[in-house]
């Protein structure tokens, strides 16, 4: 230390940062000139937008304004009933179709999502809240990918099952939730599609605009009637729709809770099921670590679409050596996350999905606070109208806190240490699900000898949150299981017939 | 002053380059518009050091470079001034001259820039001659070779000396990135400058491919930053070379802003390195003010 840095170090009190003072950003909002949303939406089925027979619709609204965007048809059995005949209707046909014939409809698709980008992108961010920068960065150019991606395959099956016939299911039934609507349906759609199976796809009820907008993309690729059909309504639709006789397999993404319903409701009948459920991630970060870049992947790792991520690094386990300067720098991160109109394109964290998940998550938060756990939340002006909650950090946590423990679904941050390797393993590892972890060291034998031993679908070293369709992505315990993206993947969309030949 | 540092103060931690890649990439989708950017593209004139570093130079070059800096676009009175005017050490008399007067510093690159490859005599006599000129400023280069070759301590050593011999006069420090190739190199190299008492660390000397990166600079903001929390002494950095356009001075600008925030998005702490950047920034000035592009001869030519 030099002379001058002694006599600036005493007056300790003029080292903090300001931001947003001297320079601030002029709003920017994306224009929604070019996206129109239709007042009544009907349900999909055999390639037509049908009248539900219940005769009922309910509202779907934008949660950060509260305003009602449309209404969306509520299927009942009798339309679940017709959505799985239609399907069924399509799939002789589509299942003969050549493997080159059906990557044509996909790669269509694709391309003609990727057109209508920007339109998907804002829909999306209207019905879900999620900030205009992550609809147009991630959800839509990840859904596209997933098309191309199983587009590619299609006619490329049996390499994919050497020596083995891959013949596809029948009629799959694919429920999904609302954290990634659109990226969702992607993911259920594509693959299921290109193994040659038809589907019905009943979208979460508070977002389920994109599915239904990605249903004029089918039409506009000349998809054959029936081949996806899509139900729009609540839990009793999705209730009807796995129960449904008709069904090969069922595909889950949702809550645990749910999810375990739904594996009691297919159990003994011969279908198929795979199953995407919730998740509590450890985010690891050792003293070794690029401490500045790891901050950048625990923020991501939480507060990327509000904490409504399943695989989200909820648990921040840091090691001890390291804890306080670490959470120092997280904290004035977390200072800088711009939390507003998720329209405007510098937002960085945008509206909570719903009212329920905002009680869900201001009870959780509660519940820490209680608990003796120690909160940060930045200071920041929320909008007054919809739904907000400020990016929240808790210190003092440990691991057997209820906010260590279960899943909040928000953008909330429970900070644990730990002292050595084989500690951090076993706080990782001690949770009911096993979704996702996160590694930041910079020893290379050290991420192997983690990686190794953590019991979670996917792990991350030196980053979180990164998607690809070729990657496949999935639970332990009760997290689900079956694996989403890449060959594995395809695998939940085929039956092996043929047995095994040599060669 | 000049006595080594052990070993162990030069350590740094460790850059992860895909994390830093993504958080610029993060970072360059800030969309900067209306008053922000008028306001971000007049602080990065303020922030310009005007650069001509050529065997060329002649005084009548020089002579139409400080007065682009004290005046870059005369019909208009709310344009700022640059920051400085920077130019090799003979040529600084008579920037003084061109610029008494006006705000505009003067600043000179010394210590055998662009490759430094010297005798410490000459590179110390270099910089007093430059001072005594009436240079405010001294950009200097550091030792690539003896940092390549992991003598810390000589780099260390070298910095002092020329920041004694700078007397009042700033010191920026160039770390010639693009020779130092990794970011953990370039993390420690910065740190070498910061614990010598350089008063900006500045990425490249604009001599050497690639020059001035997002990636580096917010690598350099972060540690200037850390070394402020850390001392509570203020450096400031410099991006130097490669930055032609002024959407790239606002992707530089959104740096600084989210990752130091107020304290540095001033000419005081924060500068471009630039010869091609002003014109384009005015052009896009007077875009956002009648609506439409100006034809570049519109722009007198420096």
């Amino acid at each position: 230390m030099t002379k001058t840095d002694k006599t600036d170090a005493a007056k300790a009190g003029d080292r903090e940062l300001t931001f947003g003072g001297v320079w601030p950003y002029a709003p920017s909002p994306e224009s929604t000139d070019h996206v129109t949303i239709a007042p009544r939406h009907e349900l999909f089925l055999g390639g037509q937008w049908v009248k539900p027979k219940t005769g009922e619709y309910f509202a779907t609204i934008d949660p950060a304004t509260e305003k009602p965007l449309s209404e969306v048809a509520l299927a009942g059995d009798k339309d679940v009933d017709a959505a799985v005949k239609a399907a069924a209707k399509a799939f002789p046909a589509w299942r003969k179709l050549s493997g080159e014939d059906r990557a044509r409809f996909l790669f269509r698709i694709a391309r003609i999502l990727l057109e209508r980008a920007r339109e998907f992108a804002c829909l999306e961010t209207l019905d879900n809240g999620k900030p205009i920068k992550e609809t147009r960065d991630v959800d839509i150019p990840l859904a596209a990918q997933h098309f191309f991606y199983h587009a590619g395959w299609a006619d490329k099956l049996d390499l994919l099952f050497p020596g083995q016939r891959p013949e596809p299911l029948g009629v799959i039934g694919q429920v999904i939730p609302w954290n990634f609507p659109l990226l969702m349906a992607a993911w259920k759609i594509a693959p299921a599609l290109a193994a040659g199976n038809t589907v019905v796809l009943k979208p979460a009820e508070t977002s389920p605009l994109t599915a239904l907008r990605l249903c004029e993309v089918f039409q506009q690729a000349g998809l054959p009637p029936g081949v996806v059909n899509v139900i729009t309504g609540d839990g009793r639709t999705g209730a009807a729709l796995v129960r449904h006789p008709g069904l090969a397999k069922v595909a889950f993404t949702g809550s645990t809770e749910v999810g375990k319903e739904i594996q009691r409701a297919v159990a003994g009948r011969g279908v198929e099921l795979t199953l995407e459920l919730g998740g509590k991630a450890a985010h690891l970060v050792f003293e070794d670590a690029a401490l500045d870049q790891a901050v950048e992947g625990v923020v991501r790792g939480i507060f990327f679409n509000q904490g409504h991520v399943c695989c989200a690094g909820s648990r921040l386990l840091v090691q001890e050596s390291v804890q306080e300067l670490f959470v120092d720098k997280l904290r004035r991160r977390m200072d800088r996350i711009r939390v507003g109109n998720p329209m405007d394109k510098n937002t960085d964290m945008g509206a909570i999905h719903s009212q329920a998940q905002l009680a869900r998550i201001t009870e959780m938060v509660g519940v820490g606070v209680q608990s003796g756990c120690a909160l940060y939340q930045p200071r920041c002006a929320l909008p007054t109208k919809g739904y907000w909650f400020l990016p929240t950090m808790f210190t003092d946590v440990t691991m057997s806190h209820r906010i260590a423990r279960e899943e909040i679904f928000g953008p909330v941050l429970s900070v644990l240490t730990f002292r050595t390797p084989e500690e951090a393993v076993e706080k990782a590892n001690n949770t009911s699900y096993g979704l996702s972890a996160g590694i930041w060291s910079d020893k290379g034998a050290r991420i192997l000898w983690l990686a190794e031993r953590m019991k979670a679908g996917v792990v991350w070293n030196n980053t979180f949150n990164r998607f690809d369709a070729a990657s496949p992505f999935g639970g332990f315990k009760e997290s689900g299981f079956g694996r989403e993206g890449g060959r594995q993947g395809l695998r939940a969309y085929v039956r092996l017939a043929g047995g095994w030949l040599p060669g | 002053m000049a006595s080594s540092l052990s070993p162990v103060e030069f350590r740094v931690p460790p850059v992860d380059a895909v994390a830093l890649e993504t958080r610029v990439a993060d970072l360059s989708t800030r969309s900067i518009k209306k008053a922000a950017k008028v306001q971000g593209l007049k602080l990065a004139i303020q922030m310009m050091d005007l650069t001509t570093l050529e065997g060329m130079d002649s005084p009548g070059k020089v002579r139409q470079l400080c007065q682009k800096a004290r005046q870059p676009l005369p019909s208009r009175s709310d344009i700022p001034a640059c920051a400085a005017v920077c130019v090799y050490p003979d040529l600084v008399g008579l920037a003084v001259e061109a610029l008494r007067g006006s705000s505009v510093q003067v600043a000179s690159v010394a210590t055998g820039f662009p490759s430094g490859r010297t005798d410490r005599v000459t590179k110390l006599r270099e910089v007093q001659l430059a001072v005594a000129a009436g240079a405010s400023e001294i950009d200097m280069v550091i030792d690539r070779g003896a940092f390549l070759a992991g003598r810390y301590g000589a780099v260390y050593d070298e910095i002092c000396a020329v920041k004694e011999a700078c007397g009042a006069a700033h010191l920026k420090v160039i770390l010639e990135t693009g020779e130092l190739k990794t970011y953990d190199n370039i993390r420690r190299a910065c740190r070498i400058a910061l614990l010598a008492g350089g008063d900006f660390v500045k990425t490249s000397t604009g001599k050497v491919s690639p020059a001035s990166t997002l990636p580096v600079v917010l690598l350099l903001l972060e540690a200037v930053r850390d070394h402020f929390l850390e001392t509570g002494r203020m450096v400031g950095v410099k991006a130097a070379g490669g930055i032609r356009t002024g959407k790239d001075a606002l992707r530089y600008l959104v740096l600084v802003a989210e990752t130091c925030g107020d304290r540095w998005l001033s000419p005081q702490w924060f500068r471009f390195g630039a010869s091609s950047l002003l014109n384009d920034v005015l052009m896009q000035l007077e875009k956002e003010r009648t609506g439409r592009y100006q034809r570049p001869t519109d722009f007198s030519a420096d």
